[in-house]
């Protein structure tokens, strides 16, 4: 299950809505082993493409080499099918490698529903979870929440 | 002093569940070859056909070898090495 505030639910969607039609993506880093997403960074797709993301390379190495230094892990990964249904693509699952990431996916054609779907994706396998969303989180991680 | 490489999640389970190892190397390529003999199955996972596969992005220091000499960009002591999986999707 992905337990998320529903600021950082309400940011991804603004982010993805204004993308559109092209695919959004970013990651919310938390701290490791905590399962806890809380600083929301949004990722340069550089595909910019209606049907496919990529985060820019440059980006991810400083992004992920800030999360390092702050004991962090990339807790969701996000993106959105602005054609599609919320679900992974084949090329999806084909370029997963972060078994502990929520995978969750913003869809932005509204046929295709508005609610936001989060999977684990691990060895070729995909498990759809439930998401909770919280209002509030503890108040120490409330300081620390960015989105 | 070694060249330090930094091992994404993916490539842990081949590295002993280690984050950071030390090897030595005049460029990625022998590094890489390096790593394959203390930990087998590494270089199938980041090289094809003598090419660094697309969606695995190698960084030197701050610079994405793309954009350098590919596996032929040289190494000097105390350089670091990043490998990291190209986040990616449809």
């Amino acid at each position: 299950m992905l337990t998320i505030h529903a600021k950082l639910v309400e940011a991804m969607v603004a982010q993805a809505r204004k993308d559109h039609p092209i695919e959004t993506c970013g990651v919310i880093a938390g701290p490791e082993g905590s399962n806890l997403p809380l600083r929301l960074i949004p990722m340069r797709n550089v595909a910019c493409s209606e049907t496919f993301f990529e985060f820019d390379p440059q980006q991810q190495l400083q992004v992920w080499r800030t999360m390092e230094a702050r004991g962090e892990e990339p807790v969701v990964i996000y993106h959105s099918h602005t054609g599609t249904q919320a679900y992974p693509s084949r090329t999806d699952v084909k370029y997963a490698t972060e078994p502990r990431s929520h995978y969750v996916i913003i869809p932005t054609d509204a046929r295709h529903g508005e609610e936001i779907r989060s999977f684990r994706i691990a060895d070729g396998m995909v498990t759809e979870e439930r998401v909770r969303m919280l209002e509030s989180y503890k108040t120490e991680w409330e300081l620390a929440m960015v989105a | 002093m070694p060249i330090t490489v930094n091992i994404p999640t993916i490539l842990r389970p081949l590295t002993n569940n280690h984050k950071r190892i030390e090897i030595a190397g005049f460029n990625v390529l022998e590094a890489i070859e390096q790593m394959e003999r203390q930990y087998p199955g590494v270089k199938e996972k980041l090289i094809t056909d003598g090419k660094a596969h697309r969606f695995i992005n190698i960084y030197v220091n701050d610079d994405d070898i793309r954009f350098v000499n590919g596996l032929s960009t040289s190494l000097r002591d105390g350089d670091s090495l990043t490998i990291l999986p190209a986040v990616a999707g449809g």
